[in-house]
């Protein structure tokens, strides 16, 4: 164990307060969200003991709401790693006290995400059968199958992000372990994997952030390429597109910053965070809401418009149904959800503040659901035999279990907020300082001091 | 020689009688769901006699159209499979392997005739029904896909006779469930291999056509339609 002195400052013991102090109502809001999920998991298992009829799927429309969640919850995770990412990347300073949030959204999102191919089974207790493991009946899994694609993509991707959140804690944990006595200092001493701060692993790490920086810009745009693969590679009207990999990877980025937007506003509003989580930085992301949302529209109106000119007689059904049709509604809460409200309150400077941009990105994350759904459901329920067309309406084990999705993303995060820095601290330190991004300075952190006058600048 | 399994269908004889769906239920111990189930779409029917309207009411024409899987050559259920459970077999049959599926219904969303249905719940027969299974066919647990396998029970114990008299198997001599019971002969079973079969001279004929031909399947099930 190094003997670094313990960084001072208002800042370092602002951010670290959460961690220090507990308050009842951290304990209720644990219990509350915990009981949630704990009842999503309840349902579940009675849905596996009941059989999965107990949903709302039926002939022709066999996949949902589990699905729209998986697909949903993927999309989230698109905010985290590749925004982060790309921000670093470009070494756009303000993204100092955002990287972290967006990260942890990232793996969280993953694992929630992740865990809907296995719920949505008609048998989950044999979903280790996608999994390529040497078997005494040497059975591969089928390869061609974008299912099995999806299981690579999302482990991949939920390494690579685990890895692109963990390393720029390391420094933090070093923070906390030298600050702390007892079973917390032993904790996350093991966590801070004897970091001392030594030039050399300023350095190591250095690079290191890098190179996942780098690396995980194409794993994030694969994955969700990948899970419209799942839908492509049918032959099901609307689905089998050329375009759904791009118009994937783009509505996962823009739901991404939606959910990175009202995290941020959350964090700053629980967790007492306004000196470090500026209305610039809500604008800023605004801004690229702004643009993910006209980018998004025009993925959308690139697709009506080809079905509609191309007239085939499967998918024009499909396009009648979600335009004027029976999912109408839906569709056209999406529009006003995923374009017209955001372009509205972005647009306009006046409106583009911490309220605006939160009331848009609430928008969007219901919108960018609702798109998943009607991506899924009107194709499956009108496919080519009309004699086959059906409907689909949710059932209560699908409605809890998805509620319960939400729940233990904000559980998990609530946690996350309670045992590690949200806002990494010594990039934020090395930020004030104007030092080059990811080249933190070669000298442990202990001797920075908080400066308010370039607080001031910042702000 | 590999023996290819087809299917014509004539639109012209059928009248529609669901004598097929019945025999069919009967030969593959396909669970029947209740009222309230089928009402939600959780009916399954090997095979199905849709029924068409043509024209406006009280001057109609009503027409008939059996659908079974098509047992596809370029079948999408079968890529689509994570676990092979979906798979092609030598004869060119899409076989579903129950034991090994996990019930993604995947192959169901990609089969554009929506003839793969699932096991929502355990199946059940209540007494004295058990009895009538049919002891050549498994019962599928809940959470797998099933689907219309030509009756390939009946395919095999023709193919065990035929080795059993040393002979060969002839046109004729398998006839699936279906086949057997439709009482206007709409349905022919055989082997397309052979060019004398009556399935392939049917599938020749100019009345012939391919369910959803546009979308490239390549299926093996023929239908005639109505002469002028």
């Amino acid at each position: 164990m190094s003997e670094s002195t313990p960084a001072t400052g208002s800042m370092v013991e602002g951010l670290l307060r959460p961690l220090v102090r507990t308050s009842w109502r951290f304990y209720v809001l644990v219990a509350f969200l915990g009981s949630i999920v704990a009842a999503g998991l309840g349902t579940w298992a009675y849905q596996m003991y009941m059989g999965f009829g107990l949903t709302g799927i039926n002939m022709p429309v066999y996949w949902a709401f589990y699905v729209t969640n998986f697909v949903f919850w993927i999309g989230i995770s698109h905010a985290g790693t590749l925004i982060s990412a790309i921000l670093r990347l470009v070494n756009a300073g303000w993204r100092r006290p955002v990287t972290r949030c967006a990260e942890v959204i990232t793996v969280f999102a993953l694992m929630i995400g992740a865990m809907f191919p296995i719920i949505h089974l008609g048998r989950p207790w044999l979903f280790f059968w996608l999994v390529p493991y040497p078997s005494e009946r040497r059975i591969w899994p089928n390869f061609r199958s974008p299912l099995v694609w999806d299981f690579f993509a999302i482990s991949t991707y939920l390494t690579g992000s685990l890895l692109f959140l963990f390393l720029p804690m390391i420094p933090d944990f070093a923070l906390v372990r030298d600050r702390s006595t007892g079973v917390r200092r032993r904790a996350y001493g093991v966590l801070a994997l004897g970091w001392r701060g030594t030039t050399r692993q300023w350095h190591r790490l250095e690079s290191a952030m890098q190179i996942m920086a780098i690396a995980i810009i194409p794993v994030a745009v694969s994955v969700h390429t990948i899970v419209s693969f799942d839908f492509s590679m049918a032959p099901v009207p609307m689905w089998h597109s050329t375009m759904f990999g791009p118009y994937f990877v783009a509505g996962a980025i823009f739901s991404g910053i939606a959910a990175l937007i009202v995290a941020m506003a959350a964090l700053r509003k629980f967790l007492h965070l306004e000196a470090y989580l500026h209305p610039v930085h809500f604008q800023n992301l605004g801004k690229l809401l702004l643009m993910m949302s006209l980018l998004w529209a025009y993925f959308v109106f690139a697709e009506r418009l080809t079905t509609w000119y191309g007239n085939d007689s499967a998918e024009i059904n499909v396009f009648y149904v979600t335009q004027r049709g029976s999912f109408a509604p839906l569709y056209w809460t999406m529009v006003v959800c995923n374009f017209l409200l955001p372009l509205t309150i972005l647009s306009i400077k006046r409106l583009r503040t911490i309220a605006g941009c939160v009331t848009a990105a609430v928008s969007v994350c219901i919108g960018m659901w609702l798109e998943r759904f009607l991506i899924i459901v009107p194709s499956l329920s009108h496919k080519y035999l009309t004699y086959t067309w059906g409907h689909y309406r949710p059932r209560p084990v699908e409605i809890m279990i998805t509620i319960s999705t939400f729940a233990a993303m904000t559980l998990l995060y609530t946690l996350f907020a309670k045992f590690v820095p949200i806002i990494s601290i010594w990039e934020l330190e090395a930020g004030e300082h104007h030092v080059p991004a990811v080249s933190p300075l070669a000298a442990p952190q202990r001797g920075l001091r908080h400066d308010p006058a370039l607080e001031e600048t910042r702000a | 020689m590999i023996r290819r399994w087809g299917m014509a269908v004539d639109l012209d004889r059928c009248t529609g009688c669901g004598a097929c769906v019945t025999a069919c239920h009967a030969e593959n111990n396909i669970p029947t769901v209740g009222s309230e189930q089928a009402a939600r779409g959780r009916a399954m029917h090997w095979i199905r006699v849709e029924r068409y309207w043509e024209g406006e009411f009280p001057d109609v024409k009503l027409k008939f159209r059996p659908v079974m899987c098509q047992q596809c050559d370029a079948a999408p259920c079968e890529p689509v499979c994570p676990t092979y459970a979906s798979h092609h077999t030598e004869e060119g049959l899409n076989a579903q392997i129950y034991n090994r599926c996990i019930g993604t219904r995947y192959c169901a969303n990609a089969c554009p005739y929506n003839v793969r249905f699932f096991n929502f719940f355990n199946p059940r027969w209540p007494k004295p029904l058990n009895v009538q299974l049919n002891p050549d066919v498994s019962v599928r647990e809940v959470g797998v896909m099933e689907k219309c396998t030509f009756c390939v029970q009946r395919i095999s114990a023709a193919e065990i006779d035929a080795k059993a008299e040393k002979r060969e198997l002839k046109d004729g001599d398998v006839k699936p469930a279906c086949v057997q019971s439709c009482a206007a002969k709409a349905l022919v079973f055989g082997d397309l291999s052979d060019p004398e079969s009556d399935v392939s001279r049917l599938s020749r004929s100019s009345r012939g056509s391919k369910l959803l031909e546009e979308v490239g399947t390549l299926p093996k099930v023929a239908y005639l339609g109505r002469e002028g």
